[in-house]
């Protein structure tokens, strides 16, 4: 896998420098990748990984500093420069046209020509084959690819790059989106690319653990800056953690006991559709006490988001009911259940969470402009708002010159502050938070984790709903998996077995046990 | 924009607010005013050598003919008067997040309404006979801008086509009408009744009737409905939006209704301003630029009741001296749709302007500019 | 048949059905001819919404292109004195130049449209209205400055391809043939225009990656594709459909200009992108119907239902005419509330690109 030093590094970045208004998002950095290695690069979200990786790819020019491959110099203008000297890039959201089949996918701007004009369709089918049956993807070249799942596109990213016989191979948080299984089978794909085919493969993550199982070297960036490069047999997670944040960091919230008292939210064998009519909860049943968090474990898109609007009165059921202290809440409003106690965090915070536009004082009453004391009939009462809005701030210390400014101008970790602001700021029954600090800096993720701790202490009831497996069995008391829209198993998290749990995500139980852990054992060793 | 230069900018004085506010919509109309001037230059050669000065008489012409008497500027202010409507409601809907194409066929609507009433109410006592055929020019107005608003919520088509069909359908129903049921017998070609005591009063010897005043208080009135009320704010927030505003309790799909009759309220009074105050009366092929004009007028007053009243009033003035000006100057009145396409086109590029001048961003506010394309073709209601 | 029509209530849908085939023979000849202007003009909407590009301006485009075309057909005309018409379509220099005309001013309003789309990122709809408004107030301006002092201006129209009479008489198919084979060359090339536009769409490069670029514009940045060079010419050319459609109405329609006599095609072109899911065919098919409509009004009022339609006939006299002048736009109404709400746009429509990524 790894070569002697004698041979010259494949891909050489020296003192690449990028300044962004305000920011220097890449700070003189200097990276090297050997033939047949599996590089991470580590780093927060914000700490440049991105704008380096767009440098490489041509999507932007640095400031200063040099690229040399195979030790000669090159200058990449744009990604179609990128492409032709053998750099391919799997971006974490993925560029693939959903209504276009995996050929087209695969083969747009490197289409196989019968003429000038038209495109030869049986050329291209053929090659896809012949590259997947290589690496062991059937994969239907005709097969639209909205209608894949996220393994399998991904996999189609891959044979992009395979296709355009890429020497490079740049990963940007492939896992994000992954089950723990998928995570193991792709990290084979990668395995076998290295050792088969000499591909270097950058891999960017914030993963810790994925970092240290998969990489050959380890590369931090910390604000633009390498701060350290690392093999992983002599490092572990505290150490790469303290050179990503730069601090001594409380990798786990101190959860404490929870005191949950009577029964607060009761779903009961709930269904409910997506926006194209089918049914993407079938059936789900479960109970959130007041004084305890239950958190809902699972990979994105297996209902959940259809399941947290349904609870929040943004969408309707089609079947079954659901109570609130004893209230049949099934067809409340998002109103009726405000006033009732609720309060929401949602996953999209500029979609349902803030009007951008507006300043923090509308956003802070956005679902109580409507009663007293914030107006009286059609009358607003500027005075109240600006009050409340105040208060806010300073109790959730949120970073802002004013409270008429923009929410738009915020920064993320902030715009979320005032989301939780606004609704932690009451008394509640139930707090529904989902996703709740995605894409935050670690100093907010502290911040709310343990806010929403305070908040459970209190006596609320909790529902969290979180892709990060981390997060739900940090903060959960209780916690359920959701697969295919059905709830597979609901588990105490003290006794809760992390590689169970991922299982569960990936398989929804329907696999046992032990015949997964053998087959990922011959996976291993095939690699 | 941070922050912090946010609040500075929230924070100036007046005057310099009102200058930055005002900026880009002065340089559109004087960009466009000097463009305009090259076509009149231009088009002086089909009559003969080229003349250099004939836009300056031109547009004296026209500036005498909207300021230079007395009569000229009571003529200046009628004329905005349904501008100003008009261009509320099309701001309004920008408000809202939806593009109001159809100010002509609700100012239509809204004439036949009070033309009609009128006429049947000649006789009644002005006090009755007044509001009553006002009222109802407004609430045919209203229905006419309800019907965009109702396809716009619950089926998603796009108002800026169903609007446009409805001015023609409109323009359809007005011929029928004045030529069948509310032709008025005795007169030498097709229209409705005499109006009797439905006619506005106006002041002696000028147009400035009660549709006028009517308008002007609505101004602050509409502003105060935008930014000072409840109900506003639900508009604004469905406008910036729907889907926040769905979260807070507010109905999208209510708020589009309501604000698209409204609009169509707002244009359907202007046409019964225009034909109890103004014309008496209605024909079968009753003309009217005010669709568009209106659409320019909001842009031009950045969708704000004043800035659009101030926008309504250059407006006016032009159409006013423009009489004058192609009596004296030769012009065709016609420039004034050019001048109006130019103002927009800067209005357009009010990236480049901005630049030039060096300008910043306006606010984090998304432009009403930027804001309307984002519901086409989404198929799902609001 | 008499028998269908007798029976109470849907005898009356028989009776309906019953006059449409008699009446439809008549009036096919000037459907495809009444459809041109639309499906033109929804070949332009078409190349620019699969391109992720809103434009609402093709009425502007679309009557800028019939005041160039008559008037630039016009002044050859007159510089050139009369020349006998070459070939089955009676084509003259004059015709010529107009239909060139029209194309090149259609093109250059597409131009500034991509340039205030793409560039400078303006609303599109907005960008696309104050071409309307610009096109409105520009050809009326000039209208009454150049061509009303001019009465005696203009340059005729195309001749019509004329079919022998036994071809026409073809018993059952002679009418279909003569729909769409006798007419002028700028209507006989809308098929044509059709399917070549279907083709490339679907099966050349040029057709992938412009999809792409309208649903995905960063997935076809990521692999290479010039987003905006491709959106910048496919708008462009697309305004040459555009042009060809002003063209129609003063070259091969009618001979003359009248101010705004585009009567608000370029709207009901857009309605045909929508009832046409965005391809040229379906488009086509929907600016049948809409044509179909409004020669269906013409022929009530011209031909009315005759005795036998009983029932039919009081009920569509009791119809004011100007319903049947307002049909098409009635229907647009129709198909657009019944229809949008299913079809799905391009997902990049009506999003300007921005290129370059942050962090």
């Amino acid at each position: 896998m790894t070569e002697t030093p004698a041979r010259p590094p494949t891909l050489e970045m020296r003192g690449i420098t990028k300044r962004y208004p305000g920011v220097v998002a890449n700070d003189h950095i200097d990276l090297d990748i050997r033939p047949g290695e599996i590089h991470a690069l580590l780093g927060e979200n914000g700490a440049g990984k991105s704008t380096l990786m767009n440098i490489l790819y041509g999507l932007a020019t640095p400031d200063e500093g040099d690229i040399l491959m195979d030790g000669q110099p090159v200058t990449i203008h744009d990604p179609n420069d990128a492409i032709d000297r053998g750099i391919s890039m799997v971006h974490q959201h993925f560029m693939l046209v959903p209504v276009l089949s995996v050929a087209e996918n695969i083969l747009l701007g490197d289409e196989p020509m019968a003429n000038p004009i038209f495109l030869d369709r049986r050329a291209s089918h053929d090659r896809i084959r012949e590259l997947g049956n290589r690496f062991g993807f059937e994969v239907d070249p005709d097969a639209k690819v909205g209608s894949l799942s996220v393994g399998w596109q991904q996999r189609v990213e891959i044979l992009k790059a395979l296709y355009r016989k890429a020497t490079i191979l740049v990963l940007d948080e492939p896992t994000a989106v992954l089950t723990p299984q998928e995570t193991r089978e792709i990290f084979a794909v990668l395995r076998q690319l290295t050792s088969e085919l000499g591909t270097s493969v950058i891999f960017i993550s914030h993963k810790l653990y994925e970092v240290l199982e998969i990489a050959d070297r380890i590369t931090v960036i910390r604000r633009g800056k390498v701060v350290g490069q690392r093999v992983p047999a002599e490092t572990n997670e505290e150490d790469l953690a303290e050179l990503m944040v730069g601090r001594d960091v409380n990798l786990t919230a101190d959860r404490g006991e929870s005191k949950p008292t009577d029964v607060m939210l009761v779903a009961e064998d709930v269904k409910v559709n997506d926006d194209r009519g089918h049914e993407v909860v079938h059936g789900v049943s479960f109970e959130v006490r007041s004084g305890e968090i239950f958190g809902i474990a699972g990979v994105a898109g297996n209902g959940q988001d259809e399941l947290v609007e349904t609870v929040t009165g943004l969408r309707k059921t089609t079947g079954g009911r659901i109570t609130l202290g004893g209230t049949s809440i099934t067809t409340a409003s998002p109103r009726d259940l405000h006033a009732m106690g609720l309060g929401f965090v949602p996953a999209d915070r500029h979609r349902f969470g803030l009007v951008l536009s507006f300043p923090l004082t509308d956003n802070i009453v956005l679902n109580d402009y409507q009663s007293e004391p914030y107006s009286r009939g059609l009358v607003r009462n500027d005075d109240a708002i600006r009050t409340r809005t105040e208060a806010c701030i300073t109790e959730f210390d949120v970073r802002t010159p004013s409270t008429d400014v923009p929410a738009g101008t915020l920064s993320g970790g902030n715009q979320q502050k005032i989301v939780v602001a606004r609704e932690f700021g009451r008394d509640l029954k139930l707090l529904v938070l989902d996703q709740p600090t995605r894409g935050l800096d670690v100093g907010s993720v502290e911040f709310i984790h343990s806010e929403v701790i305070k908040r459970r202490n209190a006596g609320t009831a909790i529902l969290l709903v979180s892709a990060e497996l981390d997060e739900v069995l940090e903060l959960s008391d209780r916690i359920g998996v959701m697969y295919r829209g059905e709830l597979v198993a609901v588990v105490d998290a003290r006794t809760a077995d992390k590689e169970e749990i991922g299982l569960l995500m990936a398989t929804g139980g329907k696999i046992s046990p032990e015949a997964t852990k053998s087959m990922t054992a011959e996976l291993e060793q095939a690699s | 924009m941070t922050a912090i230069e946010a609040k500075r900018r929230a924070e100036a004085p007046l005057l310099r607010r009102l200058l930055r506010l005002a900026a880009v919509p002065a340089v559109a109309v004087l960009g466009a005013l000097i463009v305009g001037a090259i076509i009149i230059s231009l088009s002086s050669m089909a009559s003969g050598p080229l003349d250099l000065m004939l836009p300056l008489q031109a547009y004296g012409n026209m500036f005498e003919g909207a300021f230079g008497s007395v009569r000229g500027i009571l003529f200046t202010i009628a004329s905005a008067t349904p501008l100003i409507l008009g261009g509320m409601a099309v701001g309004l809907a920008f408000k809202a997040g939806l593009f109001n194409i159809g100010a002509q066929g609700q100012f239509l609507m809204g004439g036949i309404g009070s033309a009609a009433v009128g006429a049947w109410m000649a006789g009644a006592p002005a006090i009755a006979a007044i509001p009553i055929a006002i009222l109802s020019g407004a609430l045919l107005g209203a229905a006419w801008g309800f019907i965009p608003g109702a396809l716009k919520a619950w089926t998603g088509a796009h108002e800026v086509v169903t609007t446009i069909m409805l001015n023609t359908i409109a323009g359809a129903i007005i011929g029928y009408l004045v030529t069948g049921p509310l032709e008025a017998p005795g007169f030498g070609f097709s229209r409705t009744g005499v109006l009797g005591n439905s006619e506005l009063p106006a002041f002696e010897g000028t147009t400035i009737h009660l549709g006028v005043l009517i308008a002007f208080a609505l101004v602050p009135v509409v502003w105060w409905l935008l930014w000072r009320s409840t109900l506003g704010f639900e508009i604004r927030t469905v406008g910036a939006n729907p889907d926040a505003a769905r979260y807070a309790g507010m109905h999208p799909a209510l708020i589009t209704i309501l604000t698209m009759s409204l609009c169509g309220l707002l244009a359907g009074l202007a046409g019964a301003g225009q034909i109890l105050g103004i014309s008496h009366f209605m024909t079968p092929s009753y003309g009217t630029s005010i669709g568009f004009d209106s659409i320019s007028i909001a842009l031009l007053g950045r969708a704000n009741p004043f800035g659009i009243m101030a926008a309504a009033l250059v407006f006016g003035a032009m159409r006013a001296g423009s009489g004058l000006m192609q009596i004296e100057a030769g012009i065709p009145v016609e420039i004034i749709d050019v001048i109006q396409a130019l103002i927009l086109l800067f209005l357009a590029t009010d990236v480049v302007i901005r630049r030039l001048l060096r300008i910043r961003a306006e606010s984090a506010e998304p432009d009403e500019l930027q804001t309307v394309t984002k519901s086409y073709g989404s198929g799902s209601p609001t | 048949m008499d028998v269908l029509y007798g029976i109470p209530i849907l005898g009356i849908i028989f009776q309906f059905l019953g006059y449409v085939i008699e009446v439809t023979p008549g009036i096919a000849p000037i459907v495809l001819g009444l459809s041109a202007p639309i499906a033109l003009g929804a070949m332009c909407g078409i190349m620019n919404e699969r391109s992720g590009i809103v434009n609402i301006g093709i009425e502007g485009m679309m009557l800028s292109g019939a005041f160039a075309g008559f008037l630039i057909a016009g002044l050859v005309h007159q510089a050139m004195g009369p020349v006998e018409g070459f070939g089955v379509f009676g084509i003259t220099p004059a015709l010529l130049a107009g239909v060139l005309a029209a194309i090149v001013v259609a093109m250059l309003l597409s131009a500034l449209h991509a340039w205030l789309s793409i560039t400078i990122a303006t609303d599109q709809i907005i960008s696309g209205v104050i071409i309307n408004v610009a096109a409105i107030g520009l050809t009326g301006y000039l209208n009454r400055v150049l061509i009303t002092p001019n009465p005696r201006l203009g340059a005729g129209t195309f001749s019509t391809f004329r079919i022998p009479q036994e071809v026409a008489d073809f018993p059952v198919v002679g009418w279909i043939v003569e729909m769409f084979v006798e007419q002028g060359p700028i209507a006989m090339s809308v098929v044509i225009l059709v399917i070549v536009l279907q083709v490339l769409l679907f099966r050349s490069r040029w057709g992938l990656r412009t999809r792409a670029v309208g649903e995905h514009p960063r997935a076809a940045d990521t692999v290479g594709v010039n987003v905006i060079r491709l959106r910048y010419r496919n708008v462009i050319i697309a305004g040459i459909f555009a042009g060809l459609a002003g063209a129609y109405l003063t070259l091969e329609g009618t001979s003359s200009f009248q101010n705004q006599m585009t009567a608000n095609r370029g709207y009901i072109a857009l309605a045909a992108v929508i009832f046409g899911r965005w391809t040229p065919i379906g488009a086509f098919g929907a600016a049948l119907l809409f044509a179909y409509s409004g020669a269906f009004g013409q022929a009530v009022r011209i031909r009315p239902p005759g005795v036998e339609y009983a029932d039919l006939g009081p009920i569509m006299a009791a119809i004011p005419s100007q319903v049947y002048g307002a049909l098409p736009y009635i229907v647009t109404i129709v198909i657009l509330a019944g229809v949008v709400g299913r079809s799905i746009a391009p997902a990049a429509v009506g999003r300007p690109y921005v290129k370059e990524s942050h962090a």
